[in-house]
Protein backbone atom coordinates (compact mmCIF):
# COMPACT_ATOMS: atom_id res chain seq x y z
CA UNK A 1 0.00 0.00 0.00
CA UNK A 2 1.33 3.17 -1.28
CA UNK A 3 2.38 5.76 1.89
CA UNK A 4 1.02 9.06 0.16
CA UNK A 5 -1.76 9.42 -2.38
CA UNK A 6 -0.28 10.87 -5.58
CA UNK A 7 -3.43 11.26 -7.74
CA UNK A 8 -1.58 13.86 -10.08
CA UNK A 9 1.34 11.92 -11.05
CA UNK A 10 -0.11 8.71 -11.24
CA UNK A 11 -1.34 10.23 -14.60
CA UNK A 12 2.49 9.88 -15.80
CA UNK A 13 2.32 6.19 -15.63
CA UNK A 14 -0.02 6.33 -18.84
CA UNK A 15 1.15 6.43 -22.16
CA UNK A 16 4.10 4.26 -23.79
CA UNK A 17 7.45 6.14 -22.83
CA UNK A 18 9.13 4.74 -19.98
CA UNK A 19 7.43 5.77 -16.88
CA UNK A 20 9.93 7.74 -13.60
CA UNK A 21 7.11 7.53 -11.44
CA UNK A 22 6.24 3.67 -12.22
CA UNK A 23 10.31 2.93 -11.60
CA UNK A 24 9.96 5.12 -8.16
CA UNK A 25 6.69 2.96 -7.21
CA UNK A 26 9.01 -0.23 -8.05
CA UNK A 27 11.93 0.93 -6.08
CA UNK A 28 9.88 2.33 -2.75
CA UNK A 29 7.50 -1.62 -3.14
CA UNK A 30 11.39 -3.35 -3.19
CA UNK A 31 12.29 -1.22 -0.43
CA UNK A 32 9.37 -2.23 1.58
CA UNK A 33 9.46 -5.80 0.65
CA UNK A 34 13.10 -6.08 1.06
CA UNK A 35 13.31 -9.44 -0.04
CA UNK A 36 17.39 -9.26 -0.02
CA UNK A 37 17.27 -8.57 3.52
CA UNK A 38 19.12 -5.21 3.49
CA UNK A 39 20.17 -3.13 6.33
CA UNK A 40 19.04 0.07 5.17
CA UNK A 41 21.03 2.99 6.02
CA UNK A 42 18.66 6.22 5.58
CA UNK A 43 15.02 5.79 5.60
CA UNK A 44 13.15 2.64 4.00
CA UNK A 45 10.40 4.62 2.61
CA UNK A 46 12.57 7.64 1.43
CA UNK A 47 10.85 6.78 -2.34
CA UNK A 48 7.69 6.78 -0.91
CA UNK A 49 8.17 10.47 0.96
CA UNK A 50 10.21 11.64 -2.21
CA UNK A 51 6.93 10.52 -4.70
CA UNK A 52 5.20 12.67 -2.04
CA UNK A 53 6.53 15.59 -1.77
CA UNK A 54 6.77 15.88 -5.72
CA UNK A 55 2.82 15.42 -6.02
CA UNK A 56 2.95 18.05 -3.32
CA UNK A 57 5.17 20.31 -5.94
CA UNK A 58 2.87 18.86 -8.40
CA UNK A 59 -0.32 20.93 -6.94
CA UNK A 60 1.08 23.28 -5.09
CA UNK A 61 3.34 24.54 -8.88
CA UNK A 62 6.31 25.07 -6.38
CA UNK A 63 9.70 23.05 -5.29
CA UNK A 64 9.53 22.00 -1.59
CA UNK A 65 13.52 21.78 -1.53
CA UNK A 66 15.15 24.26 1.19
CA UNK A 67 18.04 26.71 -0.53
CA UNK A 68 21.09 25.45 -1.10
CA UNK A 69 22.62 23.29 1.23
CA UNK A 70 26.37 22.38 2.44
CA UNK A 71 28.05 19.27 2.79
CA UNK A 72 30.61 16.85 1.53
CA UNK A 73 33.66 14.70 2.30
CA UNK A 74 36.82 15.68 4.36
CA UNK A 75 39.29 16.37 1.68
CA UNK A 76 37.29 17.51 -0.94
CA UNK A 77 35.55 20.86 -1.62
CA UNK A 78 32.52 19.11 -3.92
CA UNK A 79 31.27 16.09 -5.59
CA UNK A 80 28.37 16.40 -3.16
CA UNK A 81 25.49 18.47 -3.48
CA UNK A 82 23.27 18.96 -0.03
CA UNK A 83 19.63 19.33 -0.14
CA UNK A 84 16.77 19.10 2.44
CA UNK A 85 13.25 19.08 2.40
CA UNK A 86 11.36 22.28 3.56
CA UNK A 87 8.25 19.98 4.79
CA UNK A 88 10.48 17.42 6.74
CA UNK A 89 7.77 16.35 9.31
CA UNK A 90 5.17 15.21 6.37
CA UNK A 91 8.55 13.72 4.61
CA UNK A 92 10.85 12.41 7.10
CA UNK A 93 12.31 10.03 4.44
CA UNK A 94 13.56 12.47 2.75
CA UNK A 95 14.49 15.31 5.32
CA UNK A 96 17.98 14.93 4.08
CA UNK A 97 18.38 14.53 0.63
CA UNK A 98 21.59 14.96 -0.96
CA UNK A 99 23.39 14.00 -4.52
CA UNK A 100 26.37 12.15 -4.49
CA UNK A 101 28.41 12.89 -8.18
CA UNK A 102 30.42 9.54 -9.06
CA UNK A 103 33.06 10.22 -11.91
CA UNK A 104 31.67 7.96 -14.85
CA UNK A 105 33.86 6.01 -17.17
CA UNK A 106 34.84 7.98 -20.58
CA UNK A 107 32.33 7.02 -22.70
CA UNK A 108 30.03 5.41 -20.22
CA UNK A 109 30.74 1.56 -21.34
CA UNK A 110 29.99 -0.31 -18.04
CA UNK A 111 30.19 -3.86 -17.00
CA UNK A 112 27.16 -5.24 -15.23
CA UNK A 113 29.61 -6.32 -12.42
CA UNK A 114 30.27 -2.87 -11.65
CA UNK A 115 26.54 -1.35 -12.32
CA UNK A 116 25.39 -4.13 -9.90
CA UNK A 117 28.27 -3.20 -7.45
CA UNK A 118 27.41 0.18 -7.02
CA UNK A 119 23.89 -0.37 -6.98
CA UNK A 120 24.21 -2.73 -3.79
CA UNK A 121 26.35 -0.18 -2.51
CA UNK A 122 23.69 2.58 -3.21
CA UNK A 123 20.53 0.47 -2.31
CA UNK A 124 22.28 0.34 1.40
CA UNK A 125 23.33 3.71 2.00
CA UNK A 126 21.22 5.70 -0.02
CA UNK A 127 17.99 5.80 -1.77
CA UNK A 128 18.03 3.52 -4.38
CA UNK A 129 17.59 5.90 -6.90
CA UNK A 130 19.94 7.28 -9.30
CA UNK A 131 20.38 9.41 -12.35
CA UNK A 132 22.04 7.92 -15.22
CA UNK A 133 23.64 10.13 -16.19
CA UNK A 134 23.97 13.80 -15.37
CA UNK A 135 24.22 16.29 -18.00
CA UNK A 136 28.22 16.90 -17.49
CA UNK A 137 28.42 13.37 -17.63
CA UNK A 138 28.40 12.03 -13.80
CA UNK A 139 26.27 9.12 -12.32
CA UNK A 140 24.00 10.60 -9.89
CA UNK A 141 23.45 8.99 -6.87
CA UNK A 142 20.08 11.04 -5.60
CA UNK A 143 19.53 10.88 -2.46
CA UNK A 144 20.78 10.30 1.42
CA UNK A 145 21.79 11.47 4.46
CA UNK A 146 25.02 13.56 5.74
CA UNK A 147 25.93 11.11 7.61
CA UNK A 148 26.09 7.92 5.08
CA UNK A 149 28.40 10.28 2.99
CA UNK A 150 31.72 9.68 4.24
CA UNK A 151 30.74 5.44 4.26
CA UNK A 152 30.11 6.08 0.65
CA UNK A 153 32.65 7.60 0.00
CA UNK A 154 35.18 5.42 1.59
CA UNK A 155 32.89 1.92 0.05
CA UNK A 156 33.60 3.28 -3.65
CA UNK A 157 37.50 4.37 -2.58
CA UNK A 158 38.07 1.23 -1.19
CA UNK A 159 36.03 -1.70 -2.44
CA UNK A 160 35.25 -0.51 -5.99
CA UNK A 161 38.25 2.01 -6.64
CA UNK A 162 36.17 4.84 -7.44
CA UNK A 163 35.97 8.67 -6.66
CA UNK A 164 33.59 11.62 -6.55
CA UNK A 165 32.83 14.14 -9.28
CA UNK A 166 33.50 17.40 -9.56
CA UNK A 167 30.79 20.51 -8.13
CA UNK A 168 31.21 23.95 -7.36
CA UNK A 169 33.99 26.47 -8.48
CA UNK A 170 36.41 23.75 -10.11
CA UNK A 171 37.27 21.24 -13.21
CA UNK A 172 33.87 19.77 -13.61
CA UNK A 173 33.90 16.01 -14.57
CA UNK A 174 35.26 16.22 -18.10
CA UNK A 175 32.92 13.73 -20.73
CA UNK A 176 33.36 12.64 -23.97
CA UNK A 177 31.88 11.10 -27.12
CA UNK A 178 32.46 7.68 -27.50
CA UNK A 179 35.25 8.20 -29.79
CA UNK A 180 37.28 5.82 -31.69
CA UNK A 181 35.73 3.07 -29.45
CA UNK A 182 32.70 2.90 -32.16
CA UNK A 183 33.02 5.78 -34.21
CA UNK A 184 34.47 5.56 -37.93
CA UNK A 185 34.62 9.41 -37.17
CA UNK A 186 36.29 9.41 -34.85
CA UNK A 187 39.80 11.90 -35.05
CA UNK A 188 41.28 11.29 -32.06
CA UNK A 189 41.03 8.95 -29.44
CA UNK A 190 37.95 10.84 -26.99
CA UNK A 191 38.24 8.08 -24.41
CA UNK A 192 42.17 8.44 -23.57
CA UNK A 193 42.45 11.57 -23.56
CA UNK A 194 39.48 12.47 -21.70
CA UNK A 195 40.75 10.00 -18.82
CA UNK A 196 44.06 11.54 -18.98
CA UNK A 197 42.95 14.97 -18.34
CA UNK A 198 40.78 13.91 -15.73
CA UNK A 199 43.44 12.16 -13.93
CA UNK A 200 45.85 14.92 -14.58
CA UNK A 201 43.65 17.80 -13.21
CA UNK A 202 42.08 16.18 -9.97
CA UNK A 203 43.29 18.39 -7.42
CA UNK A 204 41.51 21.16 -9.52
CA UNK A 205 38.56 18.88 -9.56
CA UNK A 206 38.14 18.17 -6.36
CA UNK A 207 39.27 21.55 -4.53
CA UNK A 208 37.67 24.46 -5.86
CA UNK A 209 40.39 27.07 -6.96
CA UNK A 210 38.75 28.80 -9.73
CA UNK A 211 36.71 31.77 -9.88
CA UNK A 212 33.39 29.48 -11.47
CA UNK A 213 33.05 26.91 -12.96
CA UNK A 214 35.13 25.42 -15.70
CA UNK A 215 34.43 22.26 -17.77
CA UNK A 216 36.06 20.12 -20.84
CA UNK A 217 34.49 17.91 -23.49
CA UNK A 218 35.53 16.23 -26.02
CA UNK A 219 34.04 15.19 -29.18
CA UNK A 220 35.99 13.21 -32.07
CA UNK A 221 34.21 15.14 -34.92
CA UNK A 222 32.29 18.25 -35.71
CA UNK A 223 29.37 16.41 -35.33
CA UNK A 224 29.60 17.00 -32.01
CA UNK A 225 27.98 13.78 -30.02
CA UNK A 226 28.96 15.12 -26.42
CA UNK A 227 27.77 19.22 -27.72
CA UNK A 228 31.24 20.14 -26.55
CA UNK A 229 31.28 23.30 -28.45
CA UNK A 230 28.00 24.65 -26.31
CA UNK A 231 28.66 23.02 -22.80
CA UNK A 232 32.29 22.79 -21.56
CA UNK A 233 34.54 25.98 -21.37
CA UNK A 234 37.50 24.22 -23.21
CA UNK A 235 35.64 21.84 -26.17
CA UNK A 236 37.96 19.82 -28.38
CA UNK A 237 36.66 19.20 -31.89
CA UNK A 238 38.20 16.52 -33.58
CA UNK A 239 39.08 17.45 -37.66
CA UNK A 240 41.72 16.55 -40.01
CA UNK A 241 43.76 18.82 -42.33
CA UNK A 242 44.35 16.61 -45.89
CA UNK A 243 42.35 15.07 -48.16
CA UNK A 244 38.39 13.77 -47.50
CA UNK A 245 39.47 9.87 -48.73
CA UNK A 246 36.73 8.86 -51.45
CA UNK A 247 36.09 5.17 -52.28
CA UNK A 248 34.84 5.92 -55.73
CA UNK A 249 33.04 2.59 -56.58
CA UNK A 250 31.07 3.06 -53.12
CA UNK A 251 30.19 6.44 -54.56
CA UNK A 252 28.25 4.88 -56.87
CA UNK A 253 27.19 1.96 -54.79
CA UNK A 254 25.53 4.96 -53.12
CA UNK A 255 24.32 6.29 -56.55
CA UNK A 256 22.77 2.81 -57.67
CA UNK A 257 20.74 2.74 -54.58
CA UNK A 258 22.36 -0.50 -52.90
CA UNK A 259 23.45 1.57 -49.93
CA UNK A 260 21.14 3.71 -48.15
CA UNK A 261 22.07 7.43 -47.49
CA UNK A 262 22.74 8.34 -44.15
CA UNK A 263 23.08 4.72 -43.60
CA UNK A 264 19.54 4.26 -43.76
CA UNK A 265 18.68 6.99 -40.77
CA UNK A 266 15.73 8.62 -42.95
CA UNK A 267 14.73 4.98 -44.19
CA UNK A 268 10.66 5.90 -42.24
CA UNK A 269 10.11 7.79 -45.14
CA UNK A 270 9.85 7.93 -48.86
CA UNK A 271 12.49 10.70 -49.58
CA UNK A 272 12.89 8.76 -53.26
CA UNK A 273 16.05 7.57 -54.61
CA UNK A 274 19.25 9.14 -53.73
CA UNK A 275 20.22 12.12 -55.40
CA UNK A 276 23.98 12.95 -54.98
CA UNK A 277 23.47 16.24 -56.91
CA UNK A 278 20.86 17.28 -54.81
CA UNK A 279 21.44 15.56 -51.58
CA UNK A 280 25.12 15.91 -51.46
CA UNK A 281 26.81 18.12 -54.15
CA UNK A 282 23.92 21.62 -53.57
CA UNK A 283 24.30 20.56 -49.97
CA UNK A 284 27.77 21.31 -49.31
CA UNK A 285 28.17 24.69 -47.51
CA UNK A 286 31.00 25.72 -49.63
CA UNK A 287 30.29 24.19 -53.03
CA UNK A 288 33.76 22.64 -53.40
CA UNK A 289 32.21 19.24 -54.39
CA UNK A 290 31.55 17.98 -57.88
CA UNK A 291 30.77 14.73 -59.58
CA UNK A 292 31.14 14.24 -63.37
CA UNK A 293 31.67 11.37 -65.33
CA UNK A 294 30.95 9.01 -62.62
CA UNK A 295 33.45 10.28 -60.47
CA UNK A 296 33.45 12.59 -57.14
CA UNK A 297 35.84 15.03 -56.53
CA UNK A 298 36.68 17.35 -53.22
CA UNK A 299 38.59 20.94 -53.64
CA UNK A 300 40.26 20.13 -50.54
CA UNK A 301 41.08 23.72 -49.40
CA UNK A 302 37.67 24.95 -49.64
CA UNK A 303 36.25 22.30 -47.68
CA UNK A 304 35.32 23.28 -44.38
CA UNK A 305 35.42 19.93 -42.95
CA UNK A 306 31.31 20.02 -42.28
CA UNK A 307 30.79 16.35 -42.14
CA UNK A 308 28.08 16.59 -44.46
CA UNK A 309 28.78 14.79 -47.06
CA UNK A 310 30.54 12.03 -44.57
CA UNK A 311 27.51 11.86 -42.89
CA UNK A 312 25.31 10.90 -46.02
CA UNK A 313 27.79 8.72 -47.23
CA UNK A 314 29.75 7.37 -44.83
CA UNK A 315 30.59 3.99 -46.84
CA UNK A 316 32.05 6.32 -49.48
CA UNK A 317 34.21 9.25 -48.02
CA UNK A 318 36.12 9.18 -45.13
CA UNK A 319 37.68 11.78 -42.99
CA UNK A 320 41.49 11.97 -43.76
CA UNK A 321 44.42 10.60 -42.72
CA UNK A 322 46.29 13.80 -40.66
CA UNK A 323 43.99 14.64 -37.63
CA UNK A 324 43.88 16.12 -34.78
CA UNK A 325 41.29 18.63 -33.09
CA UNK A 326 39.91 21.79 -33.40
CA UNK A 327 39.85 23.81 -29.64
CA UNK A 328 37.29 26.22 -28.82
CA UNK A 329 36.53 28.29 -25.70
CA UNK A 330 34.14 30.37 -23.86
CA UNK A 331 30.55 28.24 -24.12
CA UNK A 332 28.12 29.08 -21.00
CA UNK A 333 24.71 28.75 -20.58
CA UNK A 334 22.96 32.32 -19.88
CA UNK A 335 23.46 33.59 -16.34
CA UNK A 336 24.57 36.34 -16.19
CA UNK A 337 25.75 38.33 -19.48
CA UNK A 338 24.14 35.89 -22.06
CA UNK A 339 24.51 32.74 -23.75
CA UNK A 340 27.81 31.41 -25.82
CA UNK A 341 29.14 28.81 -27.82
CA UNK A 342 32.54 28.30 -28.17
CA UNK A 343 34.72 30.40 -30.21
CA UNK A 344 37.55 29.17 -31.85
CA UNK A 345 41.16 29.67 -30.41
CA UNK A 346 43.45 26.83 -32.29
CA UNK A 347 42.45 25.93 -35.55
CA UNK A 348 44.64 22.69 -35.32
CA UNK A 349 46.67 20.75 -32.95
CA UNK A 350 47.68 17.00 -32.78
CA UNK A 351 45.98 15.01 -30.03
CA UNK A 352 48.42 12.44 -28.89
CA UNK A 353 49.63 11.14 -25.53
CA UNK A 354 50.86 12.52 -22.96
CA UNK A 355 48.84 15.57 -24.56
CA UNK A 356 51.73 17.63 -23.27
CA UNK A 357 51.55 20.46 -25.47
CA UNK A 358 47.51 20.84 -25.05
CA UNK A 359 48.56 21.32 -21.37
CA UNK A 360 51.33 23.15 -21.16
CA UNK A 361 50.54 25.85 -24.19
CA UNK A 362 46.62 25.69 -23.93
CA UNK A 363 44.99 24.54 -21.07
CA UNK A 364 47.50 26.03 -18.20
CA UNK A 365 47.73 29.08 -19.92
CA UNK A 366 44.16 29.91 -19.79
CA UNK A 367 43.59 28.88 -16.12
CA UNK A 368 46.86 30.85 -15.32
CA UNK A 369 45.16 34.20 -16.87
CA UNK A 370 41.43 33.60 -15.54
CA UNK A 371 42.63 32.26 -11.90
CA UNK A 372 44.21 35.95 -11.83
CA UNK A 373 41.97 37.94 -13.80
CA UNK A 374 38.54 36.27 -13.54
CA UNK A 375 36.02 37.81 -11.06
CA UNK A 376 34.22 35.74 -8.79
CA UNK A 377 31.74 34.08 -10.72
CA UNK A 378 32.80 34.89 -13.78
CA UNK A 379 32.96 31.88 -16.63
CA UNK A 380 35.88 32.32 -18.91
CA UNK A 381 33.60 32.83 -21.58
CA UNK A 382 32.78 36.02 -19.92
CA UNK A 383 36.29 36.90 -18.83
CA UNK A 384 36.96 36.82 -22.62
CA UNK A 385 33.92 39.28 -23.46
CA UNK A 386 35.53 41.49 -21.06
CA UNK A 387 39.25 41.58 -21.34
CA UNK A 388 38.42 40.92 -25.06
CA UNK A 389 40.07 38.16 -27.60
CA UNK A 390 43.10 39.58 -27.95
CA UNK A 391 44.16 39.24 -24.48
CA UNK A 392 43.61 35.43 -24.75
CA UNK A 393 45.16 35.37 -27.42
CA UNK A 394 48.32 37.10 -25.76
CA UNK A 395 48.45 34.92 -22.77
CA UNK A 396 48.50 31.79 -24.58
CA UNK A 397 50.72 32.84 -27.46
CA UNK A 398 48.36 31.82 -30.54
CA UNK A 399 48.68 34.28 -33.80
CA UNK A 400 45.69 35.90 -34.52
CA UNK A 401 44.37 33.78 -37.59
CA UNK A 402 41.16 34.93 -40.07
CA UNK A 403 39.89 31.27 -38.96
CA UNK A 404 39.27 32.75 -35.54
CA UNK A 405 36.80 35.34 -36.32
CA UNK A 406 33.59 35.04 -38.49
CA UNK A 407 33.68 38.12 -40.06
CA UNK A 408 36.00 41.25 -39.11
CA UNK A 409 34.70 43.93 -36.85
CA UNK A 410 32.57 46.64 -38.18
CA UNK A 411 32.95 49.48 -35.65
CA UNK A 412 36.31 51.63 -35.66
CA UNK A 413 36.70 51.81 -32.00
CA UNK A 414 40.51 49.78 -32.87
CA UNK A 415 42.66 49.84 -29.96
CA UNK A 416 46.92 50.16 -30.75
CA UNK A 417 49.27 49.66 -27.86
CA UNK A 418 52.04 52.36 -27.47
CA UNK A 419 54.82 50.79 -29.05
CA UNK A 420 52.56 50.20 -32.22
CA UNK A 421 52.52 54.02 -32.76
CA UNK A 422 55.62 55.85 -34.47
CA UNK A 423 56.11 58.12 -31.47
CA UNK A 424 53.80 56.35 -28.86
CA UNK A 425 50.86 58.14 -26.89
CA UNK A 426 53.61 60.84 -25.17
CA UNK A 427 52.81 63.84 -26.89
CA UNK A 428 53.13 67.67 -25.70
CA UNK A 429 50.57 70.04 -26.57
CA UNK A 430 52.99 73.04 -26.97
CA UNK A 431 54.31 71.24 -29.51
CA UNK A 432 51.07 71.20 -31.73
CA UNK A 433 50.40 74.61 -31.19
CA UNK A 434 53.40 75.63 -32.74
CA UNK A 435 52.14 74.21 -35.75
CA UNK A 436 48.18 74.92 -34.61
CA UNK A 437 46.81 78.17 -33.26
CA UNK A 438 43.69 78.31 -31.01
CA UNK B 1 17.17 25.71 13.38
CA UNK B 2 18.57 23.48 15.75
CA UNK B 3 20.43 24.37 19.09
CA UNK B 4 23.66 22.84 20.13
CA UNK B 5 24.89 23.30 23.65
CA UNK B 6 28.36 23.57 24.17
CA UNK B 7 31.46 24.38 26.74
CA UNK B 8 28.16 26.07 28.06
CA UNK B 9 27.36 28.23 25.43
CA UNK B 10 24.17 27.80 23.27
CA UNK B 11 24.19 28.25 19.32
CA UNK B 12 21.61 28.22 16.99
CA UNK B 13 22.75 26.57 13.54
CA UNK B 14 21.01 25.12 10.04
CA UNK B 15 21.35 21.51 9.18
CA UNK B 16 24.50 21.75 7.64
CA UNK B 17 26.00 23.20 11.19
CA UNK B 18 26.49 27.15 9.83
CA UNK B 19 25.64 29.37 12.74
CA UNK B 20 22.86 31.43 12.36
CA UNK B 21 24.58 35.05 12.83
CA UNK B 22 27.95 36.09 12.12
CA UNK B 23 27.69 38.29 15.89
CA UNK B 24 27.18 35.14 17.72
CA UNK B 25 30.51 34.11 16.88
CA UNK B 26 33.00 33.11 19.85
CA UNK B 27 35.89 30.75 21.29
CA UNK B 28 33.66 28.57 22.32
CA UNK B 29 32.18 28.14 18.54
CA UNK B 30 35.40 27.30 17.09
CA UNK B 31 36.02 24.55 19.89
CA UNK B 32 32.74 23.00 18.48
CA UNK B 33 33.33 23.35 15.01
CA UNK B 34 36.66 22.22 15.63
CA UNK B 35 35.12 18.54 16.90
CA UNK B 36 32.58 18.64 13.66
CA UNK B 37 35.39 19.59 10.99
CA UNK B 38 37.81 16.89 11.26
CA UNK B 39 40.05 19.29 13.41
CA UNK B 40 42.37 17.79 15.75
CA UNK B 41 43.49 21.00 17.25
CA UNK B 42 43.48 24.82 16.84
CA UNK B 43 46.81 26.17 16.02
CA UNK B 44 47.93 29.78 15.10
CA UNK B 45 47.23 29.01 11.38
CA UNK B 46 43.99 27.74 11.67
CA UNK B 47 43.29 31.56 13.94
CA UNK B 48 44.90 33.42 10.73
CA UNK B 49 42.82 31.66 8.32
CA UNK B 50 39.78 32.46 10.98
CA UNK B 51 40.77 36.18 11.36
CA UNK B 52 41.16 36.91 7.60
CA UNK B 53 37.82 35.26 6.90
CA UNK B 54 36.04 37.88 9.38
CA UNK B 55 38.10 40.81 8.50
CA UNK B 56 36.97 40.12 5.15
CA UNK B 57 33.85 39.72 5.65
CA UNK B 58 33.12 42.61 8.12
CA UNK B 59 34.71 45.10 5.09
CA UNK B 60 33.04 43.32 2.31
CA UNK B 61 29.87 41.61 3.40
CA UNK B 62 30.84 38.91 1.38
CA UNK B 63 33.48 36.00 2.03
CA UNK B 64 36.92 36.59 -0.11
CA UNK B 65 37.46 34.18 -3.79
CA UNK B 66 40.12 31.32 -2.77
CA UNK B 67 42.64 33.02 -4.41
CA UNK B 68 42.42 36.28 -2.67
CA UNK B 69 42.12 33.89 0.99
CA UNK B 70 45.48 32.40 -0.25
CA UNK B 71 47.11 35.24 -1.33
CA UNK B 72 46.62 37.22 2.14
CA UNK B 73 47.08 34.25 4.35
CA UNK B 74 50.33 32.94 2.13
CA UNK B 75 48.89 29.67 2.33
CA UNK B 76 48.16 27.58 -0.44
CA UNK B 77 45.08 25.87 -0.98
CA UNK B 78 46.96 22.36 -0.59
CA UNK B 79 47.76 23.54 2.78
CA UNK B 80 44.61 24.79 3.42
CA UNK B 81 43.05 21.72 3.39
CA UNK B 82 45.53 19.95 5.45
CA UNK B 83 44.35 22.38 8.25
CA UNK B 84 40.34 22.36 6.95
CA UNK B 85 39.99 19.03 5.82
CA UNK B 86 36.75 20.01 4.22
CA UNK B 87 38.30 23.27 2.73
CA UNK B 88 37.87 26.80 2.72
CA UNK B 89 34.13 27.02 2.35
CA UNK B 90 32.47 24.08 4.81
CA UNK B 91 35.32 24.60 6.89
CA UNK B 92 37.00 27.65 7.49
CA UNK B 93 33.97 29.84 6.69
CA UNK B 94 31.87 27.47 8.92
CA UNK B 95 34.60 28.16 12.31
CA UNK B 96 34.69 31.68 10.99
CA UNK B 97 31.13 31.86 11.93
CA UNK B 98 30.36 33.50 7.92
CA UNK B 99 27.50 32.76 6.68
CA UNK B 100 27.09 29.18 4.33
CA UNK B 101 28.31 29.46 0.71
CA UNK B 102 25.40 29.79 -1.99
CA UNK B 103 25.58 28.68 -5.13
CA UNK B 104 25.56 25.72 -7.79
CA UNK B 105 27.86 24.39 -5.03
C1 LIG C 1 20.62 27.72 -8.29
C2 LIG C 1 21.29 26.64 -8.02
C3 LIG C 1 21.89 25.76 -9.08
C4 LIG C 1 22.46 26.10 -10.25
C5 LIG C 1 22.71 27.46 -10.82
C6 LIG C 1 22.83 24.89 -10.90
C7 LIG C 1 23.45 24.85 -12.13
C8 LIG C 1 23.83 23.70 -12.73
C9 LIG C 1 24.55 23.65 -13.94
C10 LIG C 1 25.00 24.84 -14.71
C11 LIG C 1 24.73 22.36 -14.26
C12 LIG C 1 25.46 21.82 -15.44
C13 LIG C 1 24.60 21.51 -16.58
C14 LIG C 1 25.42 21.02 -17.75
O1 LIG C 1 26.26 20.13 -17.59
O2 LIG C 1 25.24 21.53 -18.85
C15 LIG C 1 24.15 21.58 -13.21
C16 LIG C 1 24.15 20.24 -13.17
C17 LIG C 1 23.54 19.53 -12.15
N1 LIG C 1 22.91 20.03 -11.04
FE1 LIG C 1 22.73 21.90 -10.55
N2 LIG C 1 22.46 23.85 -10.12
C18 LIG C 1 21.88 24.34 -9.00
C19 LIG C 1 21.36 23.65 -7.97
C20 LIG C 1 21.31 22.29 -7.94
C21 LIG C 1 20.72 21.54 -6.86
C22 LIG C 1 20.11 22.14 -5.60
C23 LIG C 1 20.85 20.25 -7.20
C24 LIG C 1 20.46 19.01 -6.46
C25 LIG C 1 20.30 18.93 -5.18
C26 LIG C 1 21.50 20.19 -8.48
C27 LIG C 1 21.77 19.04 -9.14
C28 LIG C 1 22.44 18.99 -10.31
C29 LIG C 1 22.78 17.75 -10.98
C30 LIG C 1 22.45 16.34 -10.50
C31 LIG C 1 23.49 18.11 -12.13
C32 LIG C 1 24.09 17.20 -13.14
C33 LIG C 1 25.49 16.94 -12.74
C34 LIG C 1 26.30 16.23 -13.76
O3 LIG C 1 25.96 16.20 -14.93
O4 LIG C 1 27.33 15.70 -13.39
N3 LIG C 1 21.76 21.45 -8.89
N4 LIG C 1 23.61 22.42 -12.28
C1 LIG D 1 15.71 27.62 -11.05
C2 LIG D 1 16.84 27.99 -11.58
C3 LIG D 1 17.62 27.26 -12.60
C4 LIG D 1 17.33 26.17 -13.35
C5 LIG D 1 16.05 25.38 -13.39
C6 LIG D 1 18.48 25.88 -14.15
C7 LIG D 1 18.56 24.83 -15.04
C8 LIG D 1 19.60 24.68 -15.91
C9 LIG D 1 19.65 23.71 -16.96
C10 LIG D 1 18.55 22.70 -17.25
C11 LIG D 1 20.81 23.87 -17.62
C12 LIG D 1 21.28 23.22 -18.87
C13 LIG D 1 21.64 21.87 -18.73
C14 LIG D 1 22.03 21.31 -20.06
O1 LIG D 1 22.17 22.02 -21.05
O2 LIG D 1 22.22 20.11 -20.10
C15 LIG D 1 21.51 24.92 -16.99
C16 LIG D 1 22.72 25.34 -17.39
C17 LIG D 1 23.39 26.35 -16.75
N1 LIG D 1 22.94 27.10 -15.69
FE1 LIG D 1 21.18 26.97 -14.85
N2 LIG D 1 19.44 26.79 -13.88
C18 LIG D 1 18.95 27.64 -12.92
C19 LIG D 1 19.57 28.67 -12.35
C20 LIG D 1 20.84 29.03 -12.64
C21 LIG D 1 21.56 30.05 -11.97
C22 LIG D 1 21.02 30.87 -10.81
C23 LIG D 1 22.80 30.09 -12.53
C24 LIG D 1 23.98 30.95 -12.23
C25 LIG D 1 24.11 31.67 -11.14
C26 LIG D 1 22.83 29.11 -13.56
C27 LIG D 1 23.91 28.89 -14.35
C28 LIG D 1 23.92 27.98 -15.36
C29 LIG D 1 25.03 27.82 -16.23
C30 LIG D 1 26.31 28.64 -16.21
C31 LIG D 1 24.71 26.78 -17.10
C32 LIG D 1 25.53 26.29 -18.24
C33 LIG D 1 26.43 25.27 -17.92
C34 LIG D 1 27.27 24.98 -19.09
O3 LIG D 1 27.97 25.88 -19.55
O4 LIG D 1 27.24 23.86 -19.54
N3 LIG D 1 21.63 28.48 -13.60
N4 LIG D 1 20.75 25.41 -15.97
S1 LIG E 1 31.29 13.35 -32.28
FE1 LIG E 1 31.93 12.48 -34.23
S2 LIG E 1 33.46 10.98 -33.60
FE2 LIG E 1 32.30 11.40 -31.78
S3 LIG E 1 30.67 9.84 -31.78
FE3 LIG E 1 29.85 11.67 -32.77
S4 LIG E 1 30.15 11.33 -34.92
FE4 LIG E 1 31.51 9.90 -33.86
S1 LIG F 1 32.86 18.08 -45.49
FE1 LIG F 1 31.33 19.64 -45.88
S2 LIG F 1 32.49 21.32 -46.80
FE2 LIG F 1 33.76 19.50 -46.97
S3 LIG F 1 33.25 18.63 -48.97
FE3 LIG F 1 31.93 17.60 -47.48
S4 LIG F 1 30.04 18.82 -47.51
FE4 LIG F 1 31.63 20.08 -48.46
Amino acid sequence: MAKHETPLIDQLESGPWPSFVSDLKQEAESRAKNEKNIEYQIPQDCCDDLLGVLELSYKHGRTHWKHGGIVGVFGYGGGVIGRYCDQPEMFPGVAHFHTMRVSQPAGKYYTTKYIEDICDLWERRGSGLTNMHGATGDIIFLGTTTPQLEEVFWELGHNLNQDLGGSGSNLRTPSDCLGESRCEFACFDTQAICHDLTNEYQDELHRPAFPYKFKFKFDGCPNCCVAAIARSDLAFIGTWRDDIRIDQEAVKAYIGGEIPPNAGAHAGRDWGPFDIQKEVIDLCPTKCMRYEDGKLEINTPECTRCMHCINVMPRALRVGNDKGASLMVGAKAPILDGAQMATLLVPFIKVEPPYTEIKETVIEPIWDWWMEEGKNRERLGELIKREGMQKLLEVTGFKADPRMIQEPRSNPYVFWKADEVPGGFERDINEFRKFHQR
Amino acid sequence: METIEYMGKTFSVDEDGFIDDFNNWCPEWEQWVKTVEGIEEINDEHRKLVTVLRDYYEKNGIAPMVRILSKVTGFKLKHIYELYPSGPGKGACKMAGLPKPTGCV
